[in-house]
């Protein structure tokens, strides 16, 4: 059964980014204008249009050249780059990690101040801080993170002048990385003088994609740890002795945490999906400023990457939260 | 108890407050040209880059300043409120129709009519948003049409996976039985009773649409997909004013208080009406 069940989710996911795959594909063909015309300069002949588009494979019918492209890519060749003239996987695979940073940094931060909003909102319930924690979610829940990041170059980068408010590091900096994952590997090298460049930087993109989210964060988790908190087993937990604080984390927290769960894996998507947008604001070097750098330059080879990309982070995370509510959930396991 | 009691309490003045900023929002909408001090339009770069009105060197007749080409701050919100309205009216609407028509077939007939649907939504949802709306953009071409052709094609899904759920709830009540046993066919039981009693939340649903359509709005103008830049678009004011940020930061500030506003109001409202319709939160 387990079995059966595993592979019908693995069909449905290899159906969606076939999907994906097919949709995108046959809409960026739709985008008027030769993109081979438009790379050229200007005193190109026909000849060298034509010997081009060929080289590029767009002489050929859309089946035709979809069939070329999915049989490429099924062998990890995502075509050539038109307007940077490089190997497509390779500058997804350049700019992936810098996205992925940004977003962790974001998730953790919503994490944060989502979990503490709500089990402070939880202690002080019926308190006048509950309603104020509730009258900041309402706020944070309906600011986009774009607004959010506009907000917080204006705040920090104009009126304060505190930090830098673009890129994804100092450039007068010399970094010592083999990876693209700064962050990581400035932890595992040690080198927190460049963890503090990386941080000042990413901050402020990674807190206005948290904003929102925390606030969803904080109002799940908040509704289901007063319900726990009035369930029997916290009331034996307080006849023990337990302090409100004690039942709370010792006992009401891992209980509640369900619902947040499945919701954080769903907001999670809508989270990295923001990152295309706060990343062009900041001027953060990751996969998101380069998809808009694509779709402007009509580089659809970059760009059928760059979303497939994108879809198979986002189904990656539906399968995982999937999993990991299959896992914490009693109940589930053996169903 | 004492928590539902002031919940209660607060309500009405959020909710109050909301519509009393879309009042002012689609009036403005509506009313662009006589509201409006200047010609959104007309520049003058004698007047360029003025301060709000409380400040030393600014000019009568120019109350919230102008920008690097010397255009009315003030009469440009105006009539990008209307560009705004529009947005949210039309896209909401048409992503409204599109998404609760599937909804209505895919949770009322469900079989491989729902699996087909629900396949689709899947796929939809695999995008990233906002880089599907600049790829379509680019797509179809810049302009106001295509902005809420985007966003229409992009947002049916929100509709259709609330409107799916409602849809398969309401199915399962005795009053669609009873309309099935006093003969009315499938698709008027449908309309006639199943419709109407999943409409309360397809309002909501459209009125939270419409913050987001506003939004989308802002960022494609921001990144100068939306209609050309000469006209007034909240999102274009926000990107030249990122631009001028420290010479005059009114160009910038003004528009965002309106777009932050705008979004408010219409997610207060709609939370407030999911709260009231959503069977789940219920």
């Amino acid at each position: 059964m387990l079995l059966l069940r595993i592979l019908s989710r693995l069909l449905s996911i290899a159906v969606t980014l076939f999907g994906v795959a097919l949709v995108v594909f046959v809409v960026i063909r739709l985008i008027p204008g030769n993109p081979i015309a438009m790379m050229l300069p200007p005193g190109a002949t026909d000849d060298d249009i034509a010997r081009l588009t060929a080289l590029y494979g767009f002489d050929k019918s859309i089946p035709e050249q979809f069939v070329i492209w999915l049989g490429g890519v099924l062998q990890g060749d995502f075509g050539t780059s038109i307007s940077l003239r490089q190997d497509v996987l390779g500058l997804v695979l350049g700019r992936l990690p810098g996205t992925l940073e940004l977003a962790g940094l974001a998730l953790f931060f919503a994490v944060l101040i989502g979990v503490a909003l709500a089990i402070f909102g939880t202690i002080r319930r019926g308190k006048k801080t509950e309603t104020g924690i509730d009258i900041w979610n309402g706020l944070t829940l309906s600011t986009p993170d774009f607004l959010w990041g506009l907000a917080l170059i204006l705040l920090f980068g104009v009126v304060l002048q505190w930090f830098g408010i673009s890129g994804r590091v100092s450039p007068q900096l010399d970094l010592p990385f083999v990876t693209q994952f700064y962050l990581l590997e400035s932890l595992a090298r040690f080198r927190l003088d460049l963890t503090a460049d990386l941080l000042a930087h990413m901050w402020m993109p990674a807190l206005a994609l948290a904003l929102p989210l925390s606030a969803m964060i904080a109002q799940v988790l908040k509704v289901s740890l007063k319900e726990v908190m009035t369930l029997d087993y916290t009331l034996l937990a307080r006849t023990k002795g337990y302090t409100e604080r004690q039942v709370i984390f010792r006992e009401a927290l891992r209980n509640a945490a369900l619902p947040t769960l499945a919701l954080t894996g769903v907001q999670l998507t809508h989270l990295i999906g923001g990152t295309v947008i706060v990343e062009r604001l900041f001027s953060y070097g990751g996969l998101g400023s380069m998809a808009i750098d694509a779709v402007i330059n009509r580089d659809l080879p970059l760009i059928q990457g760059i979303v497939l990309t994108f879809a198979v982070i986002f189904v990656a995370i539906n399968l995982i939260v999937d999993l990991l509510y299959t896992v914490l959930n009693p109940r589930l396991r053996h169903g | 108890m004492a928590e539902a009691l002031q919940i209660r309490r607060r309500t009405p003045l959020r909710l109050w407050l909301s519509c009393g900023w879309l009042t002012v929002f689609f009036a403005c909408a509506i009313f662009a040209g006589p509201l409006s001090p200047q010609d959104p339009l007309a520049q003058d770069l004698l007047f360029e880059r003025l301060p709000p009105f409380w400040a030393s060197g600014a000019e009568p007749g120019f109350w919230l300043g102008t920008d690097s080409l010397g255009r009315d701050v003030l009469s440009r919100m105006i009539h990008g409120a209307r560009i705004a309205a529009i947005v949210a009216l039309v896209a909401g609407f048409g992503a409204c129709i599109i998404g609760t028509t599937l909804g209505l077939i895919a949770g009322y007939y469900r079989g491989w009519v729902d699996q087909i649907i629900s396949r689709i939504v899947d796929v939809w949802m695999s995008f990233p948003a906002v880089l599907f709306a600049i790829l379509l953009v680019a797509v179809i071409g810049t302009g106001l049409t295509s902005v809420i052709v985007a966003i229409v094609v992009i947002d049916w899904t929100r509709f259709c996976r609330v409107v799916r759920a409602e849809t398969m709830a309401q199915s399962r009540m005795d009053y669609v039985d009873s309309a099935r046993i006093a003969g009315f066919s499938r698709a008027r039981t449908l309309f006639r009773e199943v419709f109407p009693n999943v409409l309360p939340v397809i309002i909501a649903v459209l009125t939270l649409e419409m913050g987001i359509a506003v939004v989308v709005e802002a960022i494609l103008s921001f990144v100068n997909l939306s209609i050309s830049s000469d006209d007034p678009t909240w999102g274009g004011m926000i990107s030249e004013g990122r631009l001028s940020i420290h010479q005059a930061w009114w160009v910038l500030v003004f528009p965002m208080i309106t777009l932050f506003l705008t979004v408010l109001s219409f997610t207060q409202l709609g939370e407030a009406l999911r709260e009231r319709f959503d069977p789940v939160l219920r």
